[in-house]
């Protein structure tokens, strides 16, 4: 338990769900995963699988409509889901984790300087002045490669790559330890994600940042991963090291996943998924991916245990 | 009745003795750019002298990021805008010069998938209805005929049972039904070409590769031409037999694909293709080489060759200065470059 203690983060059973009109959506169900300090986590996954929504459990960010939310949420030892609203807020968000929120480079004002907007968390959740705020978002502006002159545009006056490494810059400046990214770069043209990606690189090298990093793009998602968990229908089915998972990945839905990867590099023809995931309303007791699997065999109605294998970990039956 | 109206002038052959379907020429969009409505204060060169041949039956790939113009350059092609100089050549006739009834016809010869299937199908229709309209605007009279015709594009695209695709409502159909039903109204009028604009840049990753094989198939079993536009380079070679490399209003290399992806000539096609990702652990490990700054104005771009403030080979007194024509390093690839002069 003390080596635990230890990691950075450190998710047990965490659950989430929907009211709807027409049943309960089971987005975030019994979610288990820990990362380490400097250590970078992607969350693989197709749209709907529930891992935007991991990301809002972890930062408490709900909507109204919440069904169930349980589990623990362990920040540096200590259990953030047993504080306050409040607290939750003056602790944990931004200070302990930010977050960079899906499409971030249109969610800033339109009628307030970038610079402004940057420094803004610093005031708010560290209590500094603002000149000292306005210092810190130069900084950090130097880290993802704004020019400085950009503190005092506006943003309709930065690009869309520009703007992204403000929203990045405004996840840094309070100095967390852990920084989720929900699709950093899925709206940007290939150079400017390639750009952003080694910003990120940077950031996690020079400040010793550790990344939550959302995305269902498997092939850039591979520019950051130290490790890799996937995600099928509110549950994780495979997490490992990025250098055992890319290569072979052991859950049929990860391998289908990573044979879908048209590749530049390889002459390897890309296959898909055959079937739709299943709504996350009234799922079935079997495991979530069987409908679809082309491995499965009877035991597979029964939902699988996870299951280690040489350090990695695994839902499915095969490996048991 | 629009097909006799219109005479088939000489048909142009290519250089491998296939026909030539559609032939550009020194084309160049411009848009006007206004200051209060009033006097022209600009132009935002969009396409600025783009000339290619497609070949019957051929599909190429248009590569290039946002704002390169790639959008304008199949705008004018499915001739909702006009050239501002040079033209665009449909089986031998000008589109400029065809006329409504001559463009009426145009438009059913092209098809266009569009990006965003969410947004290309109309919300209050039924596939039915999404279907049907082409059909009642191109002139098919009987009702019997237009179902039937719906019946036999939705089987292509495989959206079965058919019967209970009809009545469906676009809201009520995933991204990758929805993506289908738009492949099916581009191809319901039969025509000889089809434009893609980012088919599957919306879909996930596991229904893109769906989307592009029934693309293929289609492309083959018809016989289509096939203008794919992306940035996405890694699902280009599953896809097309030539790639036209464009930037900032120009196709900076044209060539087949197998000869760009092992040796691109040109330094920004060679960026794009660093900048791509395979899956790979080792990518971590490593810094990407990524050219700096970002695309040039279109308004007022830059002197010589457009890419030579962000080219790590630039010739200084050279590209900056002069804009480089198109050279011809190996047979069939092209590329605008004062390296390969």
């Amino acid at each position: 338990m003390s080596a635990n203690r230890e990691k950075l983060l450190r998710v047990e059973d965490l659950v989430l769900h929907f009211r709807t009109t027409v049943g309960t959506v089971q987005a975030v169900d019994g979610i288990n995963f820990d990362l380490d300090y400097n250590r970078a986590v992607v969350i693989l996954g197709e749209s709907g699988c529930g891992k935007s929504s991991l990301a809002k459990a972890i930062l408490r960010l709900l909507p109204r409509n919440v069904g169930a939310y349980s589990g623990k949420v362990y920040l540096g030892g200590s259990d953030v889901m047993a504080l306050s609203d409040e607290e939750f807020r003056q602790n944990v968000r931004w200070v302990g984790i930010s977050m960079v929120p899906q499409a971030a480079m249109n969610s800033l004002n339109p009628v307030i300087r970038v610079g402004d907007q940057v420094a803004e968390p610093a005031m708010i959740h560290m209590g500094v002045k603002k000149e000292e705020a306005m210092k810190l978002a130069r900084q950090m502006f130097e880290h993802v490669g704004v020019p400085e002159d950009f503190l005092v545009r506006y943003p309709f006056e930065l690009s869309g790559g520009m703007r992204q490494r403000a929203a990045i810059a405004m996840a840094l400046v309070t100095a967390p330890n852990l920084i989720i990214l929900d699709e950093p770069t899925s709206a940007l043209d290939l150079l400017t994600q390639a750009n952003i990606f080694n910003v990120l690189k940077r950031i996690k090298k020079e400040l010793g940042t550790s990344f939550i990093l959302i995305t269902h793009d498997i092939a850039t998602s591979s520019e950051l991963a130290d490790e890799v968990a996937v995600m099928y229908a509110g549950q994780i089915v495979e997490t490992g090291e990025a250098k055992d998972f890319f290569p072979a990945p052991l859950h049929p839905y990860a391998q289908m996943l990573m044979a879908s990867v048209p590749r530049l590099r390889a002459d390897q023809d890309p296959e898909f998924i055959t079937g739709q995931p299943p709504s996350l309303i009234n799922l079935p007791p079997s495991c979530r991916f069987a409908p679809r699997c082309p491995k499965r065999r009877d035991r597979c109605e029964q939902d699988p245990p996870i299951i280690e294998k040489d350090g990695r970990k695994v839902k499915c039956w095969l490996y048991a | 009745m629009a097909e006799s109206d219109v005479q088939v002038k000489e048909q142009r052959i290519g250089v491998d003795g296939r026909p030539i379907l559609l032939h550009i020429e020194n084309l160049r969009v411009w848009f006007e750019l206004r200051r209060f409505g009033f006097g022209i204060v600009g132009h935002v060169r969009a396409v600025d002298g783009v000339s290619f041949d497609l070949h019957k039956g051929e599909a190429i790939a248009v590569v290039g990021e946002s704002g390169c113009g790639k959008s304008s350059l199949m705008r004018t092609i499915l001739g909702l805008y006009m050239p501002t100089e040079g033209h665009v050549e449909f089986d031998g006739q000008k589109i400029s010069e065809m006329g409504r009834a001559g463009l009426r016809w145009y438009r059913s010869q092209v098809g266009y998938v569009q990006q965003d299937p969410y947004g290309a199908l109309p919300p209050f229709m039924s596939v039915q209805r999404i279907l049907e309209e082409p059909l009642i605007i191109g002139g098919v009279k009987s009702k019997q005929e237009r179902l039937a015709r719906i019946r036999k594009v939705l089987e292509e695209v495989k959206m079965y049972p058919v019967e209970d695709f009809l009545p469906k409502f676009p809201h009520m159909l995933s991204g990758g039904q929805q993506q289908r039903v738009v492949i099916a109204r581009a191809m319901i009028m039969e025509p000889k070409l089809i434009v893609a604009d980012e088919p599957v840049s919306m879909l996930d990753a596991s229904v893109r590769v769906e989307i592009l094989k029934l693309l293929r198939g289609l492309q083959e079993s018809h016989n289509l031409s096939f203008i794919y536009i992306t940035h996405d380079l890694s699902t280009v070679k599953y896809f097309s037999e030539r790639i036209f490399v464009m930037y900032a209003g120009n196709l900076v290399e044209k060539g087949p694909i197998g000869a760009i992806l092992k040796n691109p000539l040109h330094p920004y096609t060679f960026a794009l293709m660093a900048a791509t990702s395979d899956p790979d652990a080792r990518n971590a490990e490593t810094y990407k080489e990524v050219p700096p700054g970002e695309p040039p104005s279109l308004v007022k771009p830059p002197a010589g060759c457009r890419f030579h403030p962000r080219c790590p080979r630039i010739i200084p007194g050279k590209c900056d200065v002069e804009v480089p024509p198109e050279f011809e390093p190996e047979p069939n690839h092209q590329v605008q470059c004062w390296l390969y002069q």
